[in-house]
């Protein structure tokens, strides 16, 4: 099972929930377990959000594999000027 | 209403243009006789980008009329250059990173030049004073008055 | 080759990367050559022109275009009518995600127009002298609304409301009414009460900013051609056209495909250009006259209805011991949104304390809509106004304890595996090499004169990656011609992937031609913004590079009849592997290129990418001031910019980022802002009341390239062009409290602004 920690940002759309484990094999698996879980993130999940797997930075990427001993971090995207 | 007939020099070539009353020189050279080398970034006369000689005064091409080169002698970007030479500021200004986006570099340019015939040996200070009326917002200016500087001693043969 | 998301660092001798070539667009530059948005057009164009509110907020009872129609020349106009309604449906781009039902209000009002400047109709005519007179002929009918400006004033319970439907985001419960804070965020860590509990001394304050507008010279520019059977090309200026394809297309009901977006020359962008404004109108008008229309702003335009940045408030209050450590940090940031929700209050957030390694944080983001154009972002968006805030408290907290503000910072600073308080670890990092490289600089230790003082500050920067591609295709005589989707934003990115091609191929930096491809010659490319060009765009470049070295190996080994892998390639040949039993004639690239056609066909690499692994960039920077106690006037005596980029692929024009960074920065301190009337209208739409930094106001500013490697780029680099604007807002106001013992809360830190309060400090002492 993987570790999914969720950026206190998001703590409105899930309830409080900030910490939870997973049996997902990529981000797309993930994401749309956690949008299952929690359907007030589903529209965050569809732009807004990244990941880091494991210390390494993932901005849309789906296919990303999540290992089962993985820590996965949600937070907010980042763009720039 | 009747567009006048205007008769000038452009970077040496005798050129004739019909304009209307109220369109300026910055329109007249990129609109009509199509050198679009000069730049418009404002249209008030605040930003420089526009800027051209007019018998050989510096003037910011925006706030004059076309209607006014009648048998005035103008010179732009285009004709700084000769053949493929690049004139000393413009190699300058290559070799010292002068520019970015380069949407000022034409009427810095020719303000650099018009500076240089007039003091071949500027200041850090005349430099930054001379250019002031050059909005650049891409290089801090650094790499510009260090460029200016460096061909006005190749061009004093220092 | 398959490469998923990019390659590793690896240090090698390099050749070409790190020397200073000559830009490949400069001659064009400095003749007058270069063509950006105002110098492209079309025989039979017309010139189209915006109808733009008078009003900071007004219901639109009507809109009357008949006698603008009727007049001779007009050829078109549109207004509301003329564009489909978008549902609530959200996209990236630029700084936050977008809503398009917002995008296309903001393109043209559709119930009200929310902003002095936002557009309401706009027409198409056979001169601009028309096209002015048919604007003054459409009337609208308005029912003035109160309007609010001020972020504070717009979060008040009774301040006028931009979106009845609006209900902030981002809190639990949901509000039982709508208001003007669209969203609240929240990145909390660790336990700031037990923090501050814990704390000796305790800093508390509010800082506030000004709207400052991006300020490139050359104003929005754009030329649409739409033909009958339902294809429109563009030429636009801007730093993403394959998104402002994507956004053309869903606002005007289009087909991707059917719309080609040909990138001209950047006169400056710095975020400002990542927006549709004019684009889709101008197509618009084109499919309505069948003729191409032209349409460019202002500056007036550019100003009332173009991306400034947010005008913001943030409180900070930070509590440390005495010997230095920082036990709790917490911010609140409120930014004016504009009139369509999403400032970059966000990253602004994410940015707050992350130079530091820190226990117990809290930060909380306000995303606010108030009656000014929709912000746009600038330069590391959001980040300078929480680092002017917060690095101004860690000034005052440093004076406090009696510890060097440079040494308070290291002994707090962010390295390889903090943990940040709103997401994962930090990887590998320059933040403390950055410092040292300050404290070690001549300027630090340099005598002040009487009356000057000196200020240090510092920056983060995220940077990213996205969806990059890039084309390499080898000429028949050798050389390459390099076909880049990211814009070179000016910067001379253009240069820089060059560079990293000629030295990936083995060949002279001038025999690879970058170009800027259209968006039917290349996959889909994210706008060129978060300091990107230069990482993902290079990223691309070195794999497209590596692709089509993989095919030359390759046509090698069947020419030559030899296995692959006793192929190599080095300094611009194929060469026999070391010790390899089959040995044969090395091969040029051009001998290769030569015989391409006739032994398998042209040779080309590609990459098509979603980078990832952007490494965070970190800046230091010092600045002398000197402040004339007659006029308030504050003069930049010297300046030093610090910054770890990675690597720098051509130091001059790296150093060109840095020091164009810090002067936008300085402008942001000390003059910049936007000035409005009572009624809510800009009253300084012009560079004559907006006043940037000109060539008289500056010293040189010297830079300190810091070269520590991104592990996630083949050549190190993090991207430079953001974190140089992030410090000098802190910088230099800690300098002038450095001279005057005055500390400023509130930007642009303008003359008359200094001079009172020198004015009243002095009235205070003699009364004390």
């Amino acid at each position: 099972m993987a570790r999914i920690l969720l950026s206190s940002s998001l703590t409105p759309y899930t309830g409080g929930e900030t910490e939870l484990e997973l049996n997902v094999a990529n981000v797309a698996q993930l994401f749309q377990a956690l949008g299952a879980r929690y359907p007030r993130l589903r529209q965050q999940l569809e732009t807004d959000l990244a990941v880091a797997i494991d210390g390494e930075i993932y901005q849309d990427a789906l296919l990303q594999a999540i290992a089962g001993d993985s820590e996965v971090f949600l937070f907010p995207k980042i763009a720039g000027g | 209403m009747a567009k006048h007939h205007v008769s000038a020099t452009v970077n040496g070539d005798g050129v004739e243009f019909l304009c209307a009353t109220d369109q300026t020189l910055l329109e007249v050279l990129r609109d009509e006789l199509h050198l679009n080398g000069t730049k418009e970034g404002c249209g008030t006369g605040d930003c420089g980008a526009c800027s051209v000689m007019l018998d050989g005064r510096l003037v910011c091409s925006c706030l004059v009329l076309g209607v006014e080169a009648e048998g005035r002698r103008i010179e732009t970007i285009e004709g700084m250059a000769v053949g493929q030479e690049l004139h000393v500021l413009q190699r300058k200004f290559l070799e010292h990173a002068a520019l970015q986006c380069g949407i000022c570099t034409p009427g810095i340019l020719i303000a650099a030049r018009a500076l240089l015939a007039r003091n071949p040996d500027p200041t850090e200070a005349e430099v930054r004073y001379w250019l002031a009326g050059n909005l650049c917002r891409c290089t801090g200016y650094h790499k510009i008055v260090e460029a200016v500087q460096d061909a006005a001693r190749e061009m004093r043969g220092a | 080759m398959i490469v998923a998301s990019g390659l590793k660092y690896q240090a090698r001798e390099l050749k070409i990367v790190g020397t200073r070539p000559l830009r490949p667009d400069g001659v064009d530059k400095v003749t007058g050559r270069a063509r950006y948005g105002a110098d492209i057009s079309l025989p039979g164009q017309l010139i189209g022109k915006v109808l733009r509110s008078p009003h900071a907020h007004a219901r639109i009872k009507s809109i009357d275009t008949s006698a603008a129609a009727a007049l001779p020349g007009v050829k078109a106009v549109i207004s509301r009518d003329d564009f489909a309604d978008m549902a609530e449906e959200y996209a990236a781009a630029g700084e936050l995600t977008i809503n398009f039902r917002d995008v296309t209000r903001n393109m043209m009002a559709r119930e009200k127009v929310l902003y002095d400047g936002h557009p309401v109709a706009a027409v198409a005519a056979t001169s601009e002298a028309i096209a002015r007179a048919a604007l003054k002929l459409i009337k609208v009918d308005y029912e003035i609304l109160p309007h609010v400006i001020d972020v504070i004033a717009a979060l008040r319970p009774d301040a006028p409301l931009l979106h009845e439907e609006q209900y902030t985001e981002g809190v639990n419960p949901r509000p039982a009414r709508p208001s003007n804070l669209a969203k609240r965020l929240e990145f909390a860590r660790g336990n700031v009460e037990a923090g501050f509990a814990a704390a000796d001394t305790i800093v508390e304050r509010e800082f506030t900013t000004k709207p400052v507008h991006q300020g490139y010279i050359e104003p929005q520019a754009c030329l649409a051609s739409y033909s009958e059977d339902g294809q429109a090309e563009l030429w636009t200026s801007t730093q993403g056209h394959f998104v402002f394809r994507a956004q053309c297309a869903k606002l005007l009901q289009m087909e991707i495909s059917k719309i080609r977006v040909t990138p001209t020359e950047i006169g400056g962008g710095f975020g400002g250009k990542n927006n549709i404004y004019n684009e889709p109108l101008a197509i618009a008008l084109s499919r309505k006259s069948h003729r191409p229309v032209k349409m460019v702003m202002t500056r007036e335009e550019v100003f009332r209805a173009t991306g400034p940045t947010s005008g913001g408030h943030v409180k900070v209050r930070l509590g440390a011991t005495r010997d230095g450590r920082i036990t709790a940090a917490t911010a609140e940031l409120s930014f004016q949104a504009g009139a369509f929700p999403g400032s970059s209050v966000a990253p602004a957030s994410m940015c707050a304390f992350t130079r530091y390694d820190l226990e117990n944080v809290r930060v909380i983001g306000n995303d606010v809509t108030v009656n000014r154009p929709k912000v746009a972002a600038y330069r590391a968006p959001g980040a300078p106004i929480a680092a002017f805030a917060v690095e101004s408290a860690i000034d005052e907290m440093a004076k406090k304890l009696g510890i060097a503000p440079i040494e308070f910072r290291l002994i707090n600073a962010a390295r390889e595996g903090t943990q940040t308080y709103y997401g994962p670890k930090l990887g590998k990092i320059g933040y403390i090499e950055t410092l040292e490289a300050a404290r070690a600089h001549p300027h630090y230790r340099a005598p002040l004169g009487p009356g000057h003082g000196r200020g240090i500050a510092t920056g983060f920067w995220f940077n990213i990656g996205n969806e990059t591609t890039a084309a390499l295709n080898i000429n028949e005589d050798g050389t390459a011609t390099l076909i880049m989707g990211t814009i070179d934003v000016a910067g001379g990115s253009r240069a820089a992937m060059a560079m990293m091609v000629a030295e990936e191929l083995g060949i002279p930096f001038d025999r690879v031609r970058p170009h800027i491809g259209d968006t039917s010659s290349l996959g889909f490319n994210f706008i060129t913004a978060g300091s990107r060009g230069t990482f993902a765009g290079g990223m691309a470049c070195v794999v497209a590079a590596r692709d089509a070295i993989e095919k030359l190996r390759d046509r090698v080994a069947r020419i030559r009849e030899v296995p692959l892998e006793a192929v190599l390639w080095k300094d611009g040949h194929a060469v026999p592997a070391e010790g390899s039993a089959r040995q044969f004639a090395p091969m040029s690239l051009a001998e290769i290129a030569g015989q391409a056609g006739k032994t398998g066909g042209p040779i080309a690499g590609h990459a098509e990418l979603n980078v990832q692994g952007a490494g965070p960039g970190f800046g230091a920077h010092i600045v002398d001031v000197e402040v004339d106690r007659q006029t308030g006037s504050i003069k930049i005596l010297r300046y030093t910019a610090v910054q770890d980029v990675g690597r720098a692929i051509h130091p001059a024009y790296v150093e060109g980022q840095l020091q164009g960074g810090v002067v936008q920065g300085i402008g942001w301190a000390l003059n910049e802002e936007y000035v409005y009337d009572a009624d809510g209208i800009l009253a300084n739409p012009g560079f004559l009341d907006y006043r940037i930094p000109v060539a008289s106001d500056l010293p040189f500013i010297d830079t300190v390239i810091v070269e520590v490697a991104n592990p996630n780029h083949p050549y190190g680099v993090r991207g430079c062009g953001e974190v140089p604007i992030i410090a000098p807002l802190a910088a230099i106001a800690n300098a002038v409290e450095n001279a005057l013992g005055i500390r400023f809360y509130d930007l642009p830190m303008a003359p008359p602004k200094v001079l009172q309060a020198i004015d009243e400090a002095a009235a205070a002492a003699s009364k004390a």
